[in-house]
């Protein structure tokens, strides 16, 4: 228990310049995966699909692009795995539910397409909670993830397979979704480094959404530079997402180059309490190194913060009772027959969907009612609304805010699993960036009680990425 | 004259009309499928028609663009705008949620002048997608109720709609009529949508209440299904008739929505105000707003083209006709003002043009403008009857044109001199005696008989306002 899952890896931009220099092959690099996969996979279960055949011929192709004197592109020969959420052509895509059994999309998300121009390599498609709800992974109709630190206790969530297979060398890298943490909780919860980027950052189009005014999609890598590659990677306009970004981004793998002298780091003052004592620790010794890289650390508020859980739970809740509405087992996915179709439609989605899923649909439902949308959906908008303001006033002051990722380290399996109030608290610092839309990231920084891995949350405003990975890299360098 | 001259008691009809309009666009509102009526059954489909799981909407530019048309031709204010969500489950609706306009439309405040003066207020035109298209197998009269089978045709998911609301400003039937057709023809002339009723490109919901002048509005329905311009009427008599009734025999009117039934004349309820749905509206979070520049309204605005109510009252003044004149508004409303006022440039009458166009102009021909400027001139030189000039007219019609002058020569037309004509008339009065009897005693139609005589007599080259004149005459 609590021994590191394995030797620190190469990262993924040396895989890469490996792979296209001839140094190495695709082959050999995906094999070493597989070979991972096969040790541990039974026991953590990090993916719903692992697509051995598909990624060998992959991995060949780009040998032979290579072989032919072409570039296969900056990712060249990199393994990622893809949480279950993302459409891929002619591959079940199951949002670890019931109701979309035995569905395969017609089409890839943008970032897929993205990814394989890169060169990279798809392994498999990764558990999660079932339409991304949840924090821990407990919630996938498909059985949990394990933590590679230690199995007893959860991965976090919802992207929980997808961190799992980049902590136990499954894959170089992996991409999640993040609504209100699933990609920075599970990271700190399994020692790797996880980004949400600013809301439009990267496309959507191809993930089944959630949550669509939170939605995003960011990387799970081994290292901040690793993270910035992948970022510059699927970064970028896509004429098909309405709410992507119009503007190019600049270069985050050069923005990692400068240090952090003079950079303004804040400390909420008003924080919500409740990050255990280790945590709270490493938060501490984040700012310690910061401070000893030349930052200057300034205190400032940010009172909305504390009402981000609540307007979370019903703004989120709300978009997912109208994205999942659609779920009638009428053009594809689970049908549970019965005596007429309004019956079909009801057996469908009693059996299909989870009972997070299903609660949220009703808490949705409701606070968009008639009768209580202003005292529950209107006034959320507001709060989400003052979140954004307090945040923009907070960084005239400072360019990075440091938190908590999670308030504790891994729990054990069923720890949260009977309040789902305890496990909505997990997301408790990670929620109010998704609702102001800004960037946030959780970057490992060392090991608390029983030796196991804290995230440190690095934010940052609107398209302040270049500024958030200067500080997340300095982290990252203070412990090397 | 207008059924509702006949309304019972001092009743006063209220109406607003709710008219959706498919945008002609190459594409769909939200995907790059075509939006193309009359394709084999789901085959103009993608992951956005279809809702699959992680399609998102792109607005087309042109659907906005062809919006923009509608609301700067309703003299609307065009404005920043958002969509939102209406959630309802419908097997046709495959998102369970359609993407609307909701509190912040395109257009708004705008208006439409009826030929006949009336000004009938626009609330707002907004953009809004389609549903796809039910058709129930099985039950009677197509309606869901009692099928066996449904079937779902998605070509027309996501087809690109603009719904014009009016302000309860209509007061009969015969202005509900006279609005619709007009919004129809405004609609053809700039372009936005090809507005068939009857392949239901153009479809019109009507809000009927009665009240009595100078009290509150009475509780309204709404009438959905009205399918031609000749329903819009009946249906809203009916509806109107079954309120006053209801009223009148102490009961009261229930918020509903009705559906007429063409077959057998009557509305009959659909929903009630108790079972609506909640729509749940929210901002969809798929979209951005839409903030047309000025620039674009402007570029709007400076190409629309002349609307049906100024080419009107452009064609009234040039040819002395009334501008709500049954040859004006026919001649309008079939495009074909331009050319009767091309006759006029060209040297000819307008006046004559626009019942030569009007009456025989229905198929398009190409006939060029100088050629018809040509025939105009003859008839009130005297050269040629109105008859014969009718003559010639068809002969140029079915010529795509040709010189009137010859035709007319050829045929044999020319002028009389009126004692040949004296002659012919004392002919006929000859020749049917019963009929000069009938005429002198009054009846009129026995004329028609001697003039026809006459003009048998002369091959048709009398002038028959002439032998009329004669014959008045001779009577005495």
């Amino acid at each position: 228990m609590a021994a590191p899952a394995r030797a620190t890896p190469p990262t993924a931009a040396a895989v890469a310049a490996a792979v296209r220099s001839g140094a190495t092959t695709a082959a050999q690099v995906l094999e070493q995966h597989l070979a991972a996969i096969a040790g541990r996979e039974p026991e953590i279960h990090a993916f719903n699909l692992v697509l051995t055949e598909q990624a060998r011929e992959r991995a060949a192709a780009i040998d032979a692009t290579v072989a032919a004197g072409h570039d296969p592109g900056p990712l060249a020969g990199v393994t990622i795995a893809l949480k279950d959420n993302m459409c891929t052509r002619g591959v079940p895509t199951t949002c670890s539910s019931k109701i979309l059994d035995g569905w395969q999309p017609p089409y890839d998300a943008t970032v897929v397409n993205t990814l394989r121009d890169a060169g990279a390599v798809i392994v498999g498609k990764t558990n999660l909670d079932e339409f991304a709800m949840g924090s821990s992974t407990e919630n996938s109709a498909f059985g949990p993830t394990r933590n590679p630190h230690d199995t007893s206790r959860v991965p976090g969530g919802s992207s929980g397979g997808s961190a799992a297979s980049v902590a136990a060398g499954f894959s170089q890298v992996a991409l999640g979704s993040d609504t209100g943490g699933s990609i920075r909780q599970p990271a700190a919860l399994c020692g790797v480094v996880g980004v949400k980027p600013t809301y439009g950052y990267v496309s959507r189009y191809g993930l089944v959404a959630f949550a669509s005014s939170l939605d995003q999609i960011g990387p799970f890598t081994n290292s901040v530079a690793d993270a910035a590659l992948m970022l510059d990677v699927i970064g970028g306009h896509d004429p098909l997402d309405s709410t992507s970004i119009p503007q190019p981004h600049p270069s985050l793998r050069d923005a990692i180059q400068q240090g952090v002298e003079g950079l303004r780091v804040g400390r909420i003052t008003d924080l919500p309490a409740g990050a255990d004592p280790d945590v709270q620790e490493r938060l501490e010794a984040a700012f310690d190194a910061l401070r000893a890289a030349g930052a200057t650390i300034v205190d400032v508020e940010v009172p909305a913060f504390t009402f981000g859980l609540t307007a979370y739970y019903l703004i989120a809740p709300a978009e997912a009772s109208s994205n999942l509405a659609r779920y009638d087992g009428v053009r594809y996915g689970l049908r549970v027959e019965a005596a007429d179709t309004h019956a079909m439609y009801g057996a469908t989605r009693a059996a299909g969907f989870g009972e997070e899923v299903k609660r949220r649909i009703m808490l949705g439902t409701y606070a968009l009612s008639a009768g209580y949308y202003d005292a529950y959906y209107g006034k959320a908008l507001k709060v989400r609304r003052l979140i954004h303001d307090d945040f923009d006033r907070a960084y005239q002051r400072a360019d990075v805010l440091l938190t908590p990722t999670s308030p504790s380290v891994a729990f054990k399996f069923g720890d949260k699993g009977d309040n789902p109030f305890a496990m909505y608290l997990c997301d408790t610092y990670t929620i109010p960036t998704n609702l102001a839309g800004h960037p946030g990231m959780s970057v490992p920084f060392g090991t608390g009680a029983e030796g196991l891995p804290v995230g440190v949350q690095v934010l940052a405003g609107t398209l302040q990425e270049p500024v958030m990975f200067r500080a997340a890299a300095a982290l990252e360098r203070s412990l090397a | 004259m207008s059924a509702y001259d006949g309304l019972p008691g001092d009743w006063e009809l209220v109406v607003g009309l709710e008219v959706h309009v498919e945008l002609a666009t190459t594409t769909k509102l939200f995907s790059a499928s075509p939006n193309r009526f009359g394709d084999e059954p789901n085959t103009n489909i993608d992951p956005v028609t279809l809702g699959l799981p992680g399609a998102l909407p792109v607005l087309n530019e042109q659907a906005v663009e062809l919006a923009m048309r509608v609301g700067a031709a309703l003299n609307c204010t065009i404005q920043a705008c958002t969509f939102h969500r209406k959630n309802y489950f419908y097997p046709d609706m495959p998102k369970a949620y359609q993407v609307t306009q909701y509190d912040q439309p395109l257009n708004v405040d705008g208006h439409l002048d009826l030929p006949n003066g009336v000004r009938v207020g626009i609330e707002r035109a907004h953009m809004e997608e389609d549903a796809g298209k039910s058709t129930h197998i099985g039950g009677s009269g197509g309606r869901v109720h009692g099928a066996t089978a449904s079937l779902i045709d998605l070509n027309r998911a996501g087809v690109p709609l603009v719904e014009i609301v009016s302000r309860p400003d209509i007061r009969s039937a015969d202005d509900a009529r006279a609005y619709v057709s007009e919004l129809r023809s405004i609609l053809l002339a700039v372009g936005a949508s090809d507005a068939k009723m009857e392949e239901g490109s153009m479809r019109v919901d009507a809000n009927v209440s009665v009240h009595k002048p100078g009290t509150p509005f009475g509780t309204r329905c709404e009438i959905k299904n009205v399918n031609s311009v000749r329903s819009v009427g009946r249906a809203i008599e009916y509806e109107a008739r079954r309120q006053i009734d209801l009223i009148e025999s102490g009961d009261v009117v229930r918020q509903q929505t009705r559906h007429w039934d063409e077959g057998d004349g009557r509305t009959h309820t659909l929903r009630t105000k108790e079972d609506a749905d909640d729509y749940r509206y929210f901002l969809e979070p798929d979209l951005v707003p839409l903030v047309p520049s000025q620039e674009w309204i402007d570029r709007v605005h400076a190409a629309l083209p002349m609307l049906p109510a100024a080419r009107r009252a452009r064609l009234a003044e040039a040819s002395g006709q009334a501008a709500d004149s049954e040859a004006v508004t026919s001649v309008v409303e079939r495009g074909q003002d331009d050319f009767v006022l091309a006759v006029g440039q060209a040297g000819g009458s307008v006046a004559r043009a626009l019942v030569y166009v009007k009456e025989a102009f229905a198929e398009s021909p190409q006939v060029p403008a100088a050629d018809l400027a040509a025939l105009t001139l003859l008839e009130p030189a005297g050269t040629l009857t109105a008859t014969q000039a009718k003559a010639v007219l068809a002969e140029l019609v079915a010529n795509n044109g040709g010189d009137a002058a010859a035709i007319a020569a050829a045929k044999g037309f020319e002028a009389m001199d009126n004692s040949a004509l004296e002659g012919f008339v004392q002919d006929a009065i000859a020749a049917d005696p019963d009929a000069w009897q009938k005429f002198c005693g009054g009846d009129g139609k026995a004329m028609g008989a001697l003039v026809g005589l006459v003009m048998k007599a002369s091959k048709g080259k009398a002038d028959g306002k002439l032998v009329t004149a004669l014959l008045n005459q001779k009577k005495g």
